[in-house]
């Protein structure tokens, strides 16, 4: 795959949920993921669970980070992945990171995300992760197909123009 | 996730008529597919381009920290109370040497979050000067045939140069912000020749009248206008507030209107058609060249002219004639 992988860039979402403001550690993985060639993009601090799935959708990303600090990830990560599945988006990989304590970890998993990286975790193991988890179809030049879409519209568009010939 | 052995090839139709359909997901899948230049996007491009047409197209481009980010949320907001459907693309640079990219012009756009009638997508230059990605003309192509009626490019913070935005939008605005001082005189011959409106954002501080003074004076000077018909406005905005948002609105759509009386638009959209056909074959063409000469062979005529045993024209010359360019002599 790692042919494929120079070229299709990673795209990242680097995601600060629940209320804390401090994201000097989202914005140094950010940074460190960019110097990887990754494509990141960080949507600021205090979003809530169907802001960062609906800039999941909407960048298309290969992969969503949270950092959270706070304590709310109990609330927030099962609420992420619920939005996710109800989306159709099953082809990402969620990943966490922040202050996770260890009795959580086996339940965060079992929702399905990954990495769990705590402080002190260095930053070439998350850049590794990363491209060593991200689904190999979304990086090849031919994407999957779509998994159907419910519920997830926009208001429909008037009647399309004719068909080209 | 699928099983890898027997998924079908991705069906692009399939994306396009759910795109047209309004599904977000195709939408985003399509610009994904339009990025990498992957083999079915040419195919779904074709049909995205009998879709569209409908959406008018503005671009927003000016010094990094001008307040280009924070004035598209406003103007969004402003189209939406207007009952408009809103796409956003924010391009930002990748970095030259590793490619990579921190695209953060979400953080700004925020307020903008749970409206569905509202599609952001944030895109990395990927090495392309000009202030725009390659990608960009046909991800705003995908947001026109997906319905939205005004589709806003943010460019890569520019400089002088950066004029690749009027090979893309209908509608340019430029902003600035006063204190710049000569500044102003030194976007003059770039940038402020593609403007179709001015903003001087921030305009709560110190020197926005100047500012504005001295961009009405240099468009007095200004003779070489692409069209006559329209004076550019200059308007005074203060985005974090919302001030004078509404105005730019109203200018918008002016502007809009005096394009489609004076015909200005139908050659706007000329000269975009011509530049992206023009776009395309030099693609072709180069593919076509990479696909005819062996990588050793190119580096053994690089070295030949190098070292004066040839010279690049009739190198040149002899490699057209090879892949068919110009016919034998």
């Amino acid at each position: 795959m790692a042919e494929t992988n120079e070229q299709r860039k990673i795209r990242v979402l680097v995601a600060k949920p629940g209320l804390d403001g401090h994201d000097r550690g989202a914005k140094v993985i950010a940074r460190a993921l960019r110097d990887a060639g990754m494509e990141v993009i960080y949507t600021g601090i205090r979003q809530t669970p169907p802001m960062i799935v609906e800039a999941a959708i909407q960048e298309d990303v290969d992969a969503i980070l949270m950092s959270i600090l706070s304590g709310a990830h109990m609330a927030i990560f099962p609420k992420v992945m619920e939005l996710l599945h109800e989306n159709g988006v099953h082809d990402v990989l969620v990943m966490a990171g922040g202050i996770l304590p260890d009795e959580d970890i086996p339940a965060i998993e079992a929702m399905g995300i990954k990495g769990n990286f705590g402080p002190g975790t260095p930053l070439s193991a998350i850049i590794d992760f990363v491209r060593a988890n991200v689904s190999p179809e979304r990086m090849s030049q031919e994407l999957p197909p779509l998994a159907p879409t419910a519920g997830a519209s926009f208001e429909a568009t008037p009647a399309p123009a004719k068909e080209a010939q | 996730m699928a099983e890898t052995g027997n998924v079908a090839p991705i069906a692009s139709l399939d994306v396009v008529d759910r795109l047209i359909a309004g599904d977000r997901r195709a939408l985003a899948r399509a610009i994904t597919l339009i990025e990498n230049g992957s083999p079915q996007a040419r195919q779904m491009l074709a049909r995205l381009h009998a879709h569209g047409g409908h959406a008018h197209i503005v671009g927003f481009t000016g010094s990094p920290g001008a307040g280009k980010s924070t004035l598209v949320m406003q103007l969004a907001r402003e189209l939406r109370r207007r009952d408009q459907r809103v796409g956003v693309i924010a391009v930002d640079p990748s970095s030259p040497f590793t490619g990579g990219a921190i695209l953060g012009d979400r953080i700004r756009m925020q307020e903008l979050a749970g409206d569905p009638n509202v599609f952001i997508r944030s895109m990395a230059s990927r090495g392309s000067l000009g202030g725009l990605a390659v990608a960009t003309r046909d991800a705003v192509r995908a947001l026109d045939a997906a319905g939205f009626d005004t589709v806003i490019i943010e460019t890569v913070g520019a400089g002088q140069a950066e004029v690749e935005i009027v090979r893309a939008a209908q509608t340019v605005i430029v902003v600035t912000v006063p204190g710049m001082g000569d500044d102003i005189q030194a976007i003059k011959a770039g940038i402020l020749e593609i403007a179709d409106i001015f903003v001087v954002n921030k305009a709560d501080r110190p020197g926005a009248d100047q500012t504005a003074a001295e961009l009405r004076m240099l468009l007095s000077l200004d003779e070489h206008r692409r069209e006559r018909e329209w004076r550019p406005p200059i308007l005074k905005t203060n985005a974090t507030t919302g001030e004078g948002v509404a105005a730019l609105a109203d200018q918008l759509a002016k502007h809009l209107a005096s394009l489609r009386e004076t015909g200005a638009l139908a050659s706007r959209s000329g000269r975009q058609a011509q530049s992206e056909m023009l776009a395309l074959l030099q693609q072709a063409m180069m593919e076509r060249i990479a696909a005819t000469i062996a990588p050793d062979e190119w580096e053994r005529l690089v070295q030949a002219v190098v070292e004066r045993r040839s010279d690049p024209y009739s190198t040149a010359d002899a490699l057209a004639r090879r892949i068919g360019l110009v016919p034998e002599a």
